[in-house]
C-alpha cells in the first residue's frame, strides 16, 4: 500500500469487514478487510463495480450500514473519532457536522413536501451550529459558488420544481453548509446526462478545491474519477485491488484487474469489412419520415409526439447506431421499428418491401427476421422458465423444432454465445448479468434473424463485462452476417461496434456519421457537444475542455 | 440497495431452487389447516355421537371426560358438533374461494393483456361492485332468495370475486409491462400463451397468498351471516351457527359458545400466520 | 388542462366514480330485494291467499308496472325522502328509521373518537421501532383481531367484562341512561368491541405506510444530516406519509359498516344495523332496501373520501 505524505491522515480505515444477511437468511461477508488512509483536503476515489462494496465503504465511514448489514470488525477512525467503537448519540453528532453526504440521486433524496432551502439548512438546525439566518446567507453563498442559477430565491422552490442537475448541485450545497472535513460523494452524477455531467463535475470540483475539505469519492466510471481524485482506490469482490495516485493507476497499473478496467474503457475499434454482397441489393431496414408517439391517437395523432420525421437506411451486413441522450427518442426508435410502438405515420421497409406498423399486423416471417434485445438483461427473462424453456420457444414457434432437434438446437445456441449447455436447466435468477445477456443474445439469434435492434443492450452492464458482449456482438456478426442497430448514450461502445451513427435529439436525427470519424466530422452544435462531453481518460480532460456556453444553454439537458 | 449489490450470482444459485424454508410459525399454522383440512374431510367418522342427537339432560353442559367439549343448549355433544360443522365452514369457504379466485384472475389476467375497452368497462363496473359492504351484500341476498348453500356459496363467491380480480389485474399489469412479456408479443405470441406461460408463472405466488388471505375473510363472513342467522340452517350448523346457538349461555362463559368460536380463531389465525410467514419470494405483494 | 387545475379535475372524477357506483349500488339493491323474490304479494297474503286477493294487491302495490319505471319511481322517492311504507306495521320506513339512525351515528363516531388516536399512536410506534417486542406485540394482536369474526371480539369483550370482571352489563342497552356513568356503562361494550376490529385494521395500514416512507431515500439521507430517530420520524417521513395514513383511516372506518351490524345485534343496540337485521327476518322490503342504501351510502362516502385523500396528498398534484 502506498503510504500517505501526511503523517496524521485525517481518515484511517484499518481491516474493516462488513457482513450482510441475504435473503435466504444466511451471513456473507460483503467487506473482507479493507484498509486505506485520507489525508486531511485529499479527494480518494473508491472505483468498482457493482457488488465491489464501493458503497457499503463510503456509508461506513459515517457509521452506517444499509438494512441487513452490520460492521463486524476492524477499526474506522475520522478525525478524532473511533466510529466503529461510537455510541449512537455520538455517531449522530459526527454525521452532518465532521462527515456529510452526497447521495446518488438527490431527485430521491430531496424530501419532496419541504422547501430546499429548509433542507440545505437543516444540519446546521439540528445540530445547533449558527442562527438560520446566517445559515440562508450561507447557503445562497454556496449556490453562487456552484453556478446555480438565480441562487437568491432558488432554495424557496420544492425539489420537483428544479432540474436533476441543479438538484445534485443543491445536494452539495447541503452537505458543505456545516464545513464538514469530510464529504461522501455517492456516484453523484451517474444518473446525470453527460452534457450535464460536466456543469456538475465543474461546480464540484471548484467547490472541493476552494474549501480544502477532504472527499471520497465513489464512482464505477474511471473518466470521471480521473477529472476530481487525487488518489485512487479500486475495489473489486469488497477487498483492494490496487491503491495509487490517480496518474499512476491510469498511466502505469500494476494489478492485473486495474488494467482489465482500464482496457474495457476503450474497446478496440470496429474493423469495417468490405461488404461482399452484392452493391444493388435492398437495404436491410429503410424507414422514411417516421413519426411516432405515445397515447390513443386522435385525428392521425398520438397526444405525446416522440419521433419526428425520422429517415435512414441499414445496409445488409452493416451495423448502424443510434446516440443521444436521455429524452432524445432512440429506444422510441428501436420500438417504433419493432412495431412494439406503431408509427402512426411514415414507411418502414425490411428488404425494400413495406412493412406494418403494427407487430400485430406483421407476419411471422416478416418478426423473425427482426428481433429485438433489451437494456435490462434481468427483466427481459421470465424467471419462471428454465434458461433451456426460454431458448426453445421460439425454436418451436418460428422453425417448428421438438424434442431431441430442439435439445441440440438449444446446446448449439448456447456455445455460440460463449455458455456451457447445461446451463440450459438453470432458471434466470442463477445466472450473472453478463450471462443473462448472452441468453437474451441466444433467443435472439434462436430465430436465425438478419437484423438484431439492441437497444443499450449493454448500458446496465459492468464495463468489463460489456466489452466482453461487444467482442461477441462482432465475432457473432462475421459468422452470421447479421446486422445490428445498436441504440446506445455512451460513445465509445457505438464506436466500437459500428459503421454509421445516426444522432438524436428530441425525438429528431440531428445528423449522421461515420462512426470512426465522429468527433472530426460532427458538424451541428448538438452534436459537436455531446462528443466533446463524454469524459475522457485523462487527469487534464475537464480543465482543459472548453464549450460554448450558448451551446450549453440552448442544447443539455438540465 | 448495499445487499444486493454485493449478490453475487453464485450467490443467488443457492437462494434460488424449490426449497421453501418456514419459520415454526408458518410451520404451526400449516399443521392446524391440514388438521382442519383432514377434519372436514374425515368429520362424520370422527365424531363421537351423532351431532344432532341429544345426549345429555343437562343443557350448557360443563367440559367432562364424556364430553370434552360440553354440551349445548339442547344437551348435544359440543366437540361431535364441531367437527360435523367443520365441513361446512371449510367446505363452503374453500369452494367459494376457489370460485371467487378463479374467476377473479383469469378475468384479471385477460383484462391486463387486452387493455382497451374491455379493461375499462370491467374494472369500472367491477369497482362498483366493490362499493358494497360484504356482509350487507350477504344479508340483502339472502333477504331476497333464501339461505341454502348454493346460494352461500355463489353470494361469497360474488362478494370476493372483483377484489381478487382487482389484485390479479395489478399484479398482470406490472407483469404485462416486463420486457420478456414485450419479446414475448414481438415474437408475435397470441393472447392465450402470453397468459398462461408468460403471465400466469410469475403471478402464482403472490395469487395463492392473495387467495388464502381472502379465504379467511369468507370464513369471517360465512360466520358473520351464520350468527345472524341467515349462514348455514338448521338441523345443520357451522361454526358461526354454533355461536349463535349457544349464546345464550355467554353470560355465565359456557364452553358451547367458547369452543366454536375457538376453531373459528385457530382456523383463520393460522392462516394468517402460514401466509405472514412464507418466504417474501412467494408472498411478494400480497399485503 | 393547466397543471393547476389538475387535483380539482382527479377529484371531481372520484366523485363522479362515487355517482355512478352508488346509481349501480342502488339498482343492485333495489333489484335484488325487489325482483329476485317469488312475488311480494303472495309472501304477504301467505299460502292460503286467493289468485284474486293477489292481483289485487299486486295492483294496489304497484307491482304490475314495468321494473325499470318501479325503479325509477323509488330512486325519486328515495330523493325526496319519501322511503315507502313498511309492509310489516304499515309505519312509514321514514319514521321507523329516523330514531335509529342517529343512534347508529352516535356509536359510530364515539368509537372514531376512541380508536383513531389510538390507532394512529399505536401504529406509528410499531412502525419507528420496526422489529422490537412492541412492535411485534403490536402485530400479533392486530392479526388476531383481524383473523376472528367481529361477533367474537364481542363476545371475547363480554366474557372478560362483564363475565370474568364483572365491570360492565352483558348484553343491553340500559334503558336508563340519566347519569353519566350510566351512559359510559351502555356504550361502553359496543364502543370497545367496535373500536378493536376498527383499529386493527388502521394500526396495521399506518404501519405500512409509514414503513413505506421510512425506508425513502430521503429518510436515510436526514439520518445522514445526524437527525434523531424521532426527528426522522415526525419531521420527514411523516408529513409525506400523511396521505396514505388518511386514507388508512377512512378506509378502516369502512369496517364500522359490517362491524355495526354484528355488534348492534349482539348487545340488542337500538340502530339502524338492529333494524334492518330484524327486517330481514321479516321480510320487509321496504325497510331493507332503506336500510341497505344507508350503509351502502356512508361505505362509499367513506372510501371515496380516502380515495380523494390520496390525490389531493400527493406532494407533486399539490403544488
Amino acid at each position: 500500500m502506498t503510504a500517505t505524505e501526511s503523517n496524521t491522515p485525517l481518515v484511517s480505515v484499518r481491516n474493516l469487514k462488513i457482513g450482510a444477511v441475504t435473503d435466504s437468511g444466511r451471513e456473507v461477508e460483503i467487506i473482507k478487510g479493507v484498509d486505506f488512509d485520507i489525508a486531511p483536503g485529499e479527494i480518494l476515489a473508491l472505483i468498482g463495480e457493482s457488488g465491489s462494496g464501493k458503497t457499503t465503504i463510503a456509508l461506513s465511514l459515517m457509521g452506517h450500514t444499509r438494512t441487513g448489514c452490520s460492521i463486524q470488525g476492524g477499526q474506522i477512525r475520522v478525525g478524532e473519532n473511533d466510529v466503529t467503537a461510537m455510541s449512537r448519540r455520538a455517531r449522530a453528532g459526527m454525521r452532518g457536522t465532521e462527515v456529510s453526504y452526497v447521495p446518488q440521486s438527490a431527485a430521491a433524496a430531496f424530501n419532496p413536501s419541504k422547501r430546499i432551502i429548509d433542507q440545505v439548512i437543516e444540519t446546521t438546525e439540528i445540530h445547533k451550529l449558527m442562527p438560520r439566518s446566517t445559515a440562508r446567507a450561507k447557503a445562497v453563498e454556496l449556490f453562487r459558488a456552484l453556478a446555480l442559477p438565480d441562487a437568491e430565491n432558488i432554495g424557496s422552490r420544492y425539489p420537483h420544481q428544479v432540474s436533476g442537475g441543479q438538484l445534485q448541485r443543491l445536494s452539495a450545497a447541503m452537505a458543505l453548509i456545516s464545513d464538514p472535513q469530510l464529504v461522501i460523494f455517492d456516484e453523484p452524477t451517474t444518473a446525470l446526462d453527460v452534457t450535464t455531467q460536466i456543469e456538475v463535475l465543474r461546480a464540484f470540483k471548484s467547490i472541493m478545491a476552494a474549501g480544502g475539505c477532504a472527499g471520497v469519492y465513489v464512482s464505477h466510471d474511471l473518466a470521471v474519477v480521473a477529472q476530481i481524485a487525487d488518489r485512487i482506490v479500486v475495489l473489486r469482490g469488497g477487498e483492494v485491488q490496487e491503491e495509487g495516485t490517480t496518474d499512476q493507476i491510469l498511466n502505469a497499473p500494476h494489478h492485473p484487474y486495474t488494467k482489465e478496467l482500464l482496457a474495457a474503457f476503450e474497446p478496440s475499434p470496429h474493423q469495417v469489412i468490405a461488404s461482399t454482397m452484392d452493391d444493388k441489393q435492398e437495404p436491410i431496414l429503410e424507414v422514411r419520415n417516421l413519426f411516432a408517439g405515445y397515447g390513443t391517437v386522435r385525428k392521425g395523432e398520438p397526444p405525446v409526439k416522440v419521433l419526428k420525421d425520422v429517415s435512414f437506411r441499414l445496409e445488409r451486413g452493416r451495423n448502424l447506431g443510434v446516440i443521444g441522450e436521455s429524452g432524445s427518442g432512440k429506444s422510441t426508435l428501436a420500438r417504433a421499428v419493432a412495431g412494439i410502438l406503431p408509427a402512426y405515420s411514415g414507411e418502414i421497409l425490411m428488404n425494400g418491401r413495406q412493412t406494418h406498423h403494427d407487430l400485430a399486423k406483421r407476419s411471422k416471417e416478416e418478426l423473425r427476421r427482426t428481433q429485438i434485445v433489451f437494456q435490462l438483461a434481468d427483466t427481459a427473462l421470465n424467471p419462471g422458465h428454465s434458461i433451456g424453456s426460454i431458448l426453445a420457444r421460439p425454436l418451436t414457434f418460428y422453425h417448428g423444432l421438438r424434442g431431441k432437434a430442439r435439445e441440440a438446437r438449444v446446446i448449439e445456441l448456447l456455445d455460440m454465445v460463449h455458455l456451457p449447455g447445461n446451463m440450459r436447466h438453470r432458471v434466470p435468477s442463477e445466472l450473472s448479468g453478463g450471462q443473462k445477456q448472452r441468453v437474451n443474445l441466444a433467443r435472439a439469434l434462436a430465430a436465425q434473424p438478419e437484423l438484431i435492434l439492441c437497444d443499450e443492450i449493454t448500458s446496465a452492464l459492468d464495463t468489463v463485462v460489456a466489452a466482453a458482449i461487444l467482442d461477441l456482438l462482432k465475432e457473432l456478426q462475421n459468422e452470421l452476417g447479421l446486422s445490428y442497430m445498436f441504440i446506445s448514450h455512451d460513445l465509445s461502445t457505438v464506436e466500437a461496434i459500428c459503421d454509421d451513427v445516426l444522432v438524436m435529439f428530441k425525438g429528431e436525427i440531428v445528423e449522421a456519421l461515420p462512426a470512426l470519424r465522429m468527433s472530426d466530422l460532427a458538424t451541428h452544435p448538438y452534436s459537436r457537444l455531446l462528443i466533446s462531453s463524454i469524459p475522457k481518460l485523462s487527469t487534464g480532460w475537464l480543465s482543459s475542455l472548453e464549450q460554448d456556453p450558448e451551446l450549453i444553454a440552448q442544447f443539455a439537458n438540465r | 440497495m448495499a445487499v444486493s449489490d454485493s449478490s453475487s450470482p453464485s450467490e443467488n444459485a443457492k437462494a434460488g431452487g424449490p426449497n421453501f424454508v418456514f419459520n415454526w410459525v408458518g410451520r404451526i399454522g400449516l399443521a392446524v389447516i391440514l388438521f382442519w383440512a383432514l377434519v372436514a374431510l374425515a368429520g362424520p367418522y370422527l365424531a363421537p355421537y351423532p351431532p344432532g342427537e341429544i345426549v345429555d339432560w343437562d343443557y350448557f353442559g360443563p367440559v367432562s371426560s364424556q364430553y370434552w367439549m360440553g354440551t349445548d343448549y339442547l344437551g348435544r355433544d359440543i366437540f361431535s358438533r364441531i367437527i360435523t360443522g367443520a365441513r361446512y365452514t371449510v367446505g363452503i369457504s374453500l369452494a367459494a374461494v376457489t370460485l371467487a379466485c378463479t374467476i377473479g384472475v383469469l378475468l384479471g389476467m385477460i383484462a391486463a393483456v387486452a387493455g382497451g375497452w374491455f379493461d375499462m368497462i370491467l374494472s369500472r363496473f367491477l369497482d362498483a361492485y366493490n362499493g358494497i359492504p360484504a356482509l350487507l351484500f350477504g344479508l340483502v341476498v339472502v333477504a331476497a332468495v333464501g339461505s341454502s348453500i348454493p346460494v352461500l356459496i355463489l353470494t361469497l363467491t360474488a362478494i370476493y370475486m372483483p377484489g381478487s380480480y382487482r389484485f390479479a389485474r395489478a399484479l398482470a399489469v406490472n407483469i404485462n409491462t416486463m420486457d420478456f412479456v414485450t419479446v414475448a408479443r414481438a415474437r408475435g405470441e397470441g393472447t392465450g400463451y402470453l397468459i398462461l406461460r408468460e403471465i400466469f408463472p410469475n403471478i402464482l405466488g403472490p395469487v395463492l397468498a392473495d387467495l388464502g388471505l381472502r379465504f379467511v375473510f369468507i370464513v369471517l363472513v360465512l360466520s358473520g351471516l351464520s350468527f345472524l342467522g341467515l349462514g348455514v340452517q338448521p338441523p345443520n350448523a357451522d361454526w358461526g351457527a354454533l355461536v349463535r346457538e349457544n349464546i345464550e349461555g355467554l353470560s355465565f362463559g359456557a364452553p358451547a359458545v367458547i369452543f366454536p368460536s375457538i376453531a373459528i380463531a385457530s382456523l383463520t389465525i393460522s392462516v394468517n400466520m402460514f401466509i405472514d410467514n412464507l418466504p417474501i419470494r412467494i408472498r411478494d405483494r400480497s399485503e | 388542462m393547466p397543471r393547476s387545475l389538475l387535483p380539482y379535475y382527479l377529484v371531481l372524477q372520484r366523485l363522479g366514480i362515487a355517482l355512478l357506483t352508488l346509481v349501480i349500488v342502488s339498482f343492485a339493491v333495489f333489484f335484488a330485494t325487489a325482483l329476485l323474490p317469488g312475488d311480494v304479494a303472495e309472501i304477504l297474503l301467505g299460502q292460503a291467499a286467493t289468485p284474486e286477493a293477489v292481483a289485487g294487491l299486486r295492483e294496489a302495490m304497484g307491482l304490475d308496472e314495468p321494473a325499470l319505471s318501479r325503479f325509477i319511481g323509488w330512486l325519486t322517492g328515495l330523493f325526496q325522502g319519501d322511503l315507502g311504507t313498511s309492509y310489516v306495521n304499515n309505519m312509514e320506513v321514514a319514521d321507523l328509521i329516523g330514531g335509529r339512525l342517529s343512534n347508529s351515528l352516535r356509536l359510530a363516531a364515539v368509537t372514531t373518537l376512541v380508536s383513531v388516536p389510538i390507532a394512529l399512536t399505536l401504529g406509528i410506534c410499531a412502525a419507528m421501532w420496526r422489529g422490537s417486542i412492541f412492535d411485534r406485540a403490536v402485530s400479533i394482536l392486530t392479526i388476531s383481531v383481524i383473523s376472528v369474526p367481529e361477533f367474537m371480539v364481542a363476545t371475547l369483550a363480554v366474557l372478560i367484562f362483564a363475565v370474568w370482571l364483572g365491570w360492565l352489563p352483558a348484553l343491553s342497552y340500559g334503558a336508563n341512561v340519566d347519569s353519566w356513568g350510566a351512559i359510559l356503562r351502555a356504550y361502553a361494550m359496543p364502543v370497545i368491541s367496535l373500536s378493536f376490529v376498527v383499529s386493527a385494521q388502521m394500526i396495521r395500514m399506518t404501519r405500512a405506510a409509514v414503513i413505506e416512507t421510512i425506508n425513502t431515500p430521503y429518510v436515510e439521507m436526514a439520518l445522514l444530516k445526524g437527525a434523531s430517530l424521532s426527528r426522522q420520524v415526525l419531521r420527514h417521513a411523516l408529513p409525506n406519509a400523511f396521505g396514505p395514513i388518511a386514507n388508512a383511516v377512512a378506509l378502516s372506518l369502512s369496517y364500522l359498516v359490517g362491524g355495526v351490524i354484528i355488534v348492534e345485534t349482539i348487545f340488542n343496540y337500538p340502530g339502524v344495523a338492529k333494524l334492518m337485521v330484524d327486517a330481514v327476518s321479516t321480510r320487509d322490503l321496504p325497510l331493507i332496501q332503506s336500510c341497505a342504501m344507508i350503509f351502502c351510502v356512508s361505505y362509499l362516502s367513506l372510501i371515496t373520501l380516502a380515495d380523494v385523500i390520496a390525490v389531493l396528498s400527493n406532494p407533486r398534484l399539490r403544488k
